[in-house]
């Protein structure tokens, strides 16, 4: 086995004996993507300098015996981060050029841990996209079949992980944005509850669904990365200031008693057959393991795309007001006045699915559509965050498919916003719901493409939902398989 | 038509996007089939329903008002396309 084909949990135990040192791991790494990065397009920046100090810093940090779980383990971070002394694009040309003065406090808390950060990853613009298609640098393409989409919009983040380029990354997710992805290209994506993992530093997209989340190899990963990164930050306040449990202790394996619903709306027409079949195989493993199946509801779920439309453009229209060309980011030097500037700036800076965002967000949040867009879209948000509490009374998580279908071909959805918005109908009400949820491997389709199956918890269950997730991965071996990605 | 090129136009306008008139006309298509579907929701009776705004329930967090370290002039100004005496420069305003 290469270097680049062990976990986290795998390389902590080789650095800790002394079997390998940072040096030699980030070394394997950062020739692993030098060798695939051309096929995959999935790092904007490599850290080929900083990566090595880092290693030298985190092999000093060992041999004095100060380890932290993260000590030398080699992670690359979405283009959304904030990373001190490092570009952060958010793979748009407006912000081409930016180089970050500071940390994002996930950036910072790894770091402290002394993991060294490989590179920075591409992703659709802004974070806006379910292909990763809408990246000014590029798209990415799936190591499982390079004619097929990684999903997005961290598609870069998934990919790197199926095709042992970083042993871990972050990615974002404010519609489905971690799981997707993780589901389209066969890895572990946890998106955590809204207010698990701070969102300061990192580029706001909608900031009432944003949400950090680990991409990794397998739950145990999963489970690492969340601890480090979980838990109140000051510089956040809409992170939740509540204990953070031991994530790793809790992967007993134990389903005795454990419900485990399955909402019939999610099993609809649309939803591809062998993805049908994924879910319905799990399910059945669950039984076996001894969880209680059961059939539940969650009867809002048809109006979660629209709804999610509305909210995460409204948001997102103010958010990315800041870019301007005034302070920071691509500025038109050729508009004679002020205001010519800033529509000039936004015009050449933002791409075609940021700017219909923009629109479609500034529509509904104009005089005379606020409360007709708007605030109806926050009520029936009410009433999907209800769904899923009233289904948390009867049962512990939710079995579901985390797309309706496998990755799609590139370009495939391209010419309509509308059917590329529908591919997130499953993930969508998690984030208006603010609560957990993650991906995991389920099998995979008659192309070869990876299914991800999706584990919903209750808020501020990932304890819960990491151990039944766990516990699936112990009984099967769908996580194990690699792409047949040679280079 | 839920939208007309011309609202598309004034949206535009407050959205400070300078917009083609390629642009306009794709966007005008777009953003009505987008309207179209969103109009799903106009059938679910919300009366009395209470907007969410944030899904974990919190109030206002207060903390002390404390001086704390920032930036420098020279980090805050480090990705300014263009600055002069510690200041965001940008072309004249006011006449």
């Amino acid at each position: 086995m290469t270097i680049y084909d062990l976990t986290l949990a795998e390389l902590r135990t080789k650095l800790d004996n002394r079997e390998l040192s940072a040096v030699e791991v980030t070394n394997a790494y950062l020739e692993r993507i030098a060798a695939t990065n051309p096929d995959l397009n999935t790092f904007i920046t490599v850290c080929n300098e900083t990566a090595l100090v880092e290693a030298q810093a985190a092999d000093q940090a060992i041999a004095a015996g100060e380890v932290a779980p993260l000590t030398g383990l080699p992670i690359a971070a979405k283009d959304i981060f904030n990373t001190a002394g490092l570009r952060t694009t958010c793979a748009s040309r407006i912000l081409e050029n930016y180089v970050s003065p500071y940390d994002a406090t996930a950036i910072a808390r790894i770091k402290a841990q002394k993991a060294v950060i490989v590179g920075k990853l591409n992703m659709d613009e802004f974070a806006m996209g379910s292909s990763n298609e809408n990246s000014a640098f590029g798209a990415v393409r799936n190591p499982w079949n390079l004619e097929h989409v990684p999903g997005g919009s961290s598609g870069g983040s998934a990919a790197s992980i199926a095709a042992h380029q970083a042993a871990a990354a972050l990615g974002t997710d404010t519609g489905g944005s971690v799981r997707q992805p993780a589901a389209h290209c066969g890895v572990v994506g946890l998106k955590p509850t809204y207010g698990r993992v701070s969102r300061y530093g990192v580029v706001a997209y909608a900031s009432s669904l944003d949400q950090v989340g680990p991409i990794t190899r397998d739950v145990r990963d999963s489970a690492l990365l969340l601890q480090a990164i979980a838990g109140y930050d000051s510089a956040d306040s809409t992170s939740v200031d509540t204990p953070v449990p031991d994530y790793q202790a809790n992967l007993t394996g134990d389903l005795k008693g454990m419900k485990i619903g399955l909402p019939k709306e999610y099993f609809i027409e649309g939803l591809d057959k062998d993805v049908r079949a994924a879910v319905e195989a799990a399910a059945a493993t669950y039984k076996a393991l001894g969880a209680e199946i059961i059939e539940v509801s969650l009867p809002h779920t048809s109006y979660a795309v629209a709804c999610y439309y509305l909210i995460a453009t409204a948001e997102a229209s103010s958010n990315l007001a800041r870019y301007d060309g005034v302070r920071y980011g691509l500025r038109d030097e050729n508009a004679e006045k002020l205001i010519d500037m800033y529509m000039q700036s936004r015009a050449t800076g933002f791409g075609a699915e940021v700017k219909r965002r923009i629109m479609l967000g500034t529509y509904a949040l104009s005089s005379g559509y606020y409360d007709a867009y708007y605030i109806k879209a926050q009520k029936v948000r009410t009433l999907i965050r209800q769904d899923f509490l009233d289904v948390f009374e009867k049962v512990d998580t939710l079995l579901t498919p985390v797309a309706p279908t496998p990755a799609f071909a590139l370009g495939e959805k391209t010419d309509d916003p509308l059917q590329m918005y529908l591919s997130d109908i499953y993930t969508i009400p998690v984030n208006l719901a603010g609560t957990c949820a993650m991906s995991l491997p389920g099998g995979f389709s008659t192309q070869g493409l990876p299914i991800g199956l999706q584990l919903i918890g209750k808020p501020f269950d990932e304890v819960t939902m990491l151990r039944t997730a766990h516990a699936f991965e112990q009984a099967t071996e769908w996580h194990k398989r690699t792409p047949n990605f040679k280079v | 038509m839920r939208i007309t090129r011309a609202e598309v136009e004034h949206v535009g306008r407050l959205a400070r996007l300078a917009l083609s008139d390629e642009e306009l006309d794709s966007l005008t298509g777009e953003m009505d089939a987008i309207l179209d579907y969103v109009e799903q929701l106009k059938t679910l009776d919300t009366e009395g329903i209470v907007p969410t705004a944030h899904a974990v329930p919190m109030e206002n967090a207060f903390r002390a008002d404390e001086v704390k370290p920032g930036f420098t002039p020279e980090q805050a100004l480090s990705n300014a396309p263009d600055a002069a005496e510690s200041a965001f420069r940008v072309r004249r305003v006011i006449e």
